[in-house]
């Protein structure tokens, strides 16, 4: 008998799932808005010229070798990819109270964050310590704390999806009544899955609760720069908080903004109160890292490092960010565009208030199973699209779809 | 002052005088904080940097250096690096498995060609961070779903690192006995004793070749033994496989005893590494296959494995996998990767035989036949931590205190060096 026989069969992961399902659709028009990656307006991936440049350049580089990075990762990737989240003249950074762990993407980032607080936050053994997810959020933060040996996973009000937009209320409530100690994950822009974040007099109040109430903020920061084409315009909530005096954590990917999804590049920032509890917090998370995967991969880390520190490279960098994000703005107004143009029923205001790759388009799961079945048009159950799989070329058909199905279906 | 070094973690907050935009900060979340030890292998790499003698050797973390003491880049990896490169690939997520084209080279490396478990798609194989991230993957999968025992039998002594790998993964460790200090050798009735208690449906590790710490492997009608009694004791079976090739310079030799177990009906599971036998140490490139009963099995086995893979990283890095496969896939490079690997292989092999040449020539009259009948990049050298102590305050030469040393870090023109810092503390 094997002592496999009773492992049941997993469900796929929805948003692969998705993708899988696509690929086989043989219309002719199929569109694909699920999955989180950035095309081009020819629907094709985009790896980005200023990175094509710089691993042209290690290719080329003979003294580069494939040694283990150290544990926490590549040094200069560490620091710049903080002083990109924090900002060049951070005072957090000067005190030097600010640290990173170079991770496995944001996933990974994540991950280790919070096998590191359900360990050493609040005390010790932390499995009881709520955590706060919005609601909805990306489908992964719950078992990538549950997994970290988080019992008590509860959801914040965040999207109100009667108004299409944030909850302000619902989140204050849950603020003020979570139990002292919660720990928030936070979106520090461009909220996956609803493209709907705070704005920056909401996000002080919130930091006003939480401060007040103790609740420990863990920013999740996928899309810097993606969402406004600005890296400090989407870094802006994550600084305030700094500034504000809290110590916190802030998962940063470089998975969109540097179009380098899989070589899995992301760091983990640590903002402690000063240089003896960040030396401390770090020996702790080196230990995590160890038994998780012992160091990190060195190429995409190489190819973001040897970039953010070169000011010619960086600029170009910000260049090709603004690229991806102005092209994803541009379809945003002329997806709002069409759809008032078809006189399609509703309120489409959101789409283009809603900011980043995501859009929570409010079509019910019923809609969505039309948009699939009946247009070819692949989303996400809970409506959301990637405004990155709309081009020039497909997007009278998708306006044309989400007017048929919202009118047809209900 | 007092404040932020309480011993509790404090609700109240103390009100500084106003200082412009400093706001209130109540006492650090991290008070309580234990400073973590510093980790004892990649620890020792960084008390050598720390040292200004120019005459230091590192013998710590295991990873090739060449004759000048050198990292060494395959020249079958830049020939795979220069081909991507060439094909202008884009840089999508992988599937949460891993790349394809590695994964399915990977199993065929160690099951061999033809290997019926390949065949029948009995086994699942998926990409994974090196050999760590194999074996946490590994050890989630068996915490999880092998409930009805929670114990893994490490041998004595085995990689410092697989006990907390199993410990954070929530299972318990016990040990069998394997190394026998007496002979710098292997224990074959202390460990047949111990694997003949080990309670039934238990997890036991086996290094597949070159054990690490100590260098020391069973013999074939060894291991053919061992595999009877932990068929007989009913035990499941968890290979690690860090160094194919990279022991005796042969593939085929070097996964001998994990084909072997296979044959005999164990569906092992099986960590495997690239980071030694292909130098890529830093790119991640590793394997995790478990063998199952049949295909339709590994499919819910592999599910469940994507399901424990998505919340630590989503999905692996690429390059690394990248350039495996290319170089498995594609015969003028894994002809040329076979002696590469046969090549660091022999040269290990050549510094064990200097090192006792040159502790003879130093007047040693210590028995050190074990150096050379260790195999692969560690040498459990048999030095008592005093020992190593003065070795590496006097002599500035880096090792584990468990007195292991990597070979690789010996070269021609060191040893000579080395066999007098050994000579010096052990006469």
């Amino acid at each position: 008998m094997s002592i496999f026989a009773e492992v049941p069969q997993a469900p796929p992961v929805a948003v692969f799932k998705l993708t899988a399902d696509f690929r086989e659709d043989t219309h002719a028009q199929k569109v694909n808005l699920g999955v989180g990656a950035y095309r081009t307006d020819d629907c094709l991936p985009w790896v980005l010229p200023v990175v094509k440049k710089v691993e042209k350049m290690i290719v080329e580089d003979n003294s580069l070798n494939h040694e283990y990075l150290p544990i926490l990762g590549l040094p200069e990737l560490r620091s710049a990819a903080s002083k990109v989240a924090l900002g060049d003249d951070s005072p957090a950074i000067k005190d030097g109270r600010v640290g990173a762990v170079q991770a496995l993407g944001g996933t990974g980032a994540l991950r280790i964050g919070a096998e590191f607080l359900r360990r050493w936050y609040n005390g010790t053994n932390n499995t009881a310590t709520p955590v706060y997810v919005s609601a909805p959020t990306w489908e992964n933060h719950n078992a990538v704390f549950s997994d970290a040996g988080f019992k008590d996973i509860r959801p914040y009000h965040y999207w109100d999806g009667a108004k299409k937009g944030l909850d302000v209320t619902g989140i204050m409530d849950d603020l003020e009544n979570a139990p002292e100690h919660s720990i928030f994950v936070l979106h520090a822009c461009a909220h996956n899955p609803t493209g709907t974040d705070p704005t920056p007099d909401e996000w002080k109040t919130i930091a006003e609760v939480m401060k007040r109430r103790k609740l420990f903020v863990f920013f999740d920061s996928a899309y810097q720069g993606f969402a406004s084409g600005s890296l400090d315009k989407d870094a802006w909530a994550i600084r305030y908080f700094v500034s504000e005096g809290f110590e916190l954590l802030c998962a940063q990917s470089f998975s969109k903004n540097f179009g380098l999804y899989n070589e899995r590049v992301g760091n983990l920032t640590v903002v402690a109160q000063d240089k003896d509890n960040l030396a401390r917090v770090l020996s702790q998370m080196e230990k995590i890292v160890r038994t998780t995967w012992s160091n990190p991969p060195s190429q995409g880390a190489r190819i973001v490092a040897i970039t953010l520190n070169n000011p010619d490279l960086f600029i170009e960098w910000k260049g090709n960010v603004k690229t991806m994000a102005d092209r994803v703005l541009l379809m945003r107004d002329q997806l709002k565009a069409k759809l008032i143009a078809l006189g399609t029923p509703g309120t489409w205001d959101h789409i283009t208030q809603q900011i980043g790759m995501f859009s929570f388009t409010g079509l019910n799961p019923k809609q969505v199973q039309y948009m699939i079945k009946e247009k070819h048009v692949y989303l996400m159950a809970s409506g959301r699209i990637n405004m990155c799989g709309l081009t020039s070329k497909n997007i009278d058909y998708v306006a044309e779809s989400i007017h048929e199905t919202v009118s047809k279906v209900q | 002052m007092a404040l932020l070094k309480s011993s509790k973690i404090i609700s109240t907050v103390w009100v500084h005088p106003p200082l412009g935009v400093r706001s209130i900060r109540a006492s650090s979340w991290w008070s309580e904080v234990q400073m973590g030890p510093p980790d004892p292998i990649l620890g020792v790499s960084e008390a050598y940097k720390r040292d200004t003698n120019p005459k230091k050797m590192n013998l710590g973390v295991g990873a090739y250096r060449d004759d000048q003491g050198k990292p060494y880049v395959l020249s079958c990896v830049r020939k795979a690096e220069a081909q991507i490169a060439a094909k202008k690939l884009d840089k999508e997520y992988l599937a949460i498995g891993g790349l394809g084209d590695f994964t399915k080279a990977c199993a065929k490396l160690a099951l061999g060609d033809n290997n019926e478990v390949i065949e029948s798609g009995r086994n699942i194989t998926v990409q994974t961070i090196s050999g760590t991230g194999s074996l946490r993957i590994g050890a989630n999968f068996l915490s999880r779903f092998h409930t009805e025992a929670r114990d893994v039998y490490l041998p004595k002594p085995s990689w410092g690192n697989h006990t907390p790998i199993f410990r954070d993964a929530g299972m318990q460790l016990k040990a069998y006995t394997y190394y026998d200090p007496k002979t710098c050798g292997f224990d074959f009735q202390g460990a047949l004793n111990d694997i003949s208690k080990i309670p039934e449906k238990s997890v036991i590790m086996l290094h597949a070749c070159a054990h690490n710490p100590t260098g020391v492997d069973p013999r074939p009608e060894q291991w053919k033994e061992i595999a009877n009694l932990v068929k007989k004791r009913n035990l499941l079976v968890f290979f690690d496989m860090a160094y194919q090739g990279f022991a005796s310079g042969d593939i085929d030799r070097d996964a001998w005893a994990v084909r072997y177990f296979i044959e005999q009906g164990h569906n092992i599971v099986l960590s495997q590494s690239f980071a030694k036998n292909m130098g890529l140490y830093g790119e991640r490139v590793g394997g995790f296959t478990v063998v199952c009963k049949d295909a339709e099995e590994a499919k819910r086995v592999e599910s469940q494995l994507k399901i424990l893979i998505r919340p630590i990283y989503s999905n692996p890095p690429m390059n690394g996998a990248r350039i495996a496969a290319t170089i498995l896939n594609t015969p003028d490079l894994y002809k040329e990767w076979l002696g590469e690997v046969h090549g660091m292989a022999n040269r290990i092999i050549t510094m064990r035989e200097l090192l006792v040449a040159n502790l003879k020539k130093e007047g040693s009259t210590q028995n050190w036949q074990h150096v050379i009948d260790q195999i692969g990049m560690f040498c459990f050298t048999g030095l008592k931590p005093e020992q190593v102590a003065r070795l590496t305050k006097e002599f500035s030469v880096y090792m584990t205190k468990d007195g292991r040393i990597s070979m690789a870090g010996v070269t021609s023109g060191n040893v000579g060096y080395l066999a007098q810092g050994i000579h010096a503390v052990t006469k």
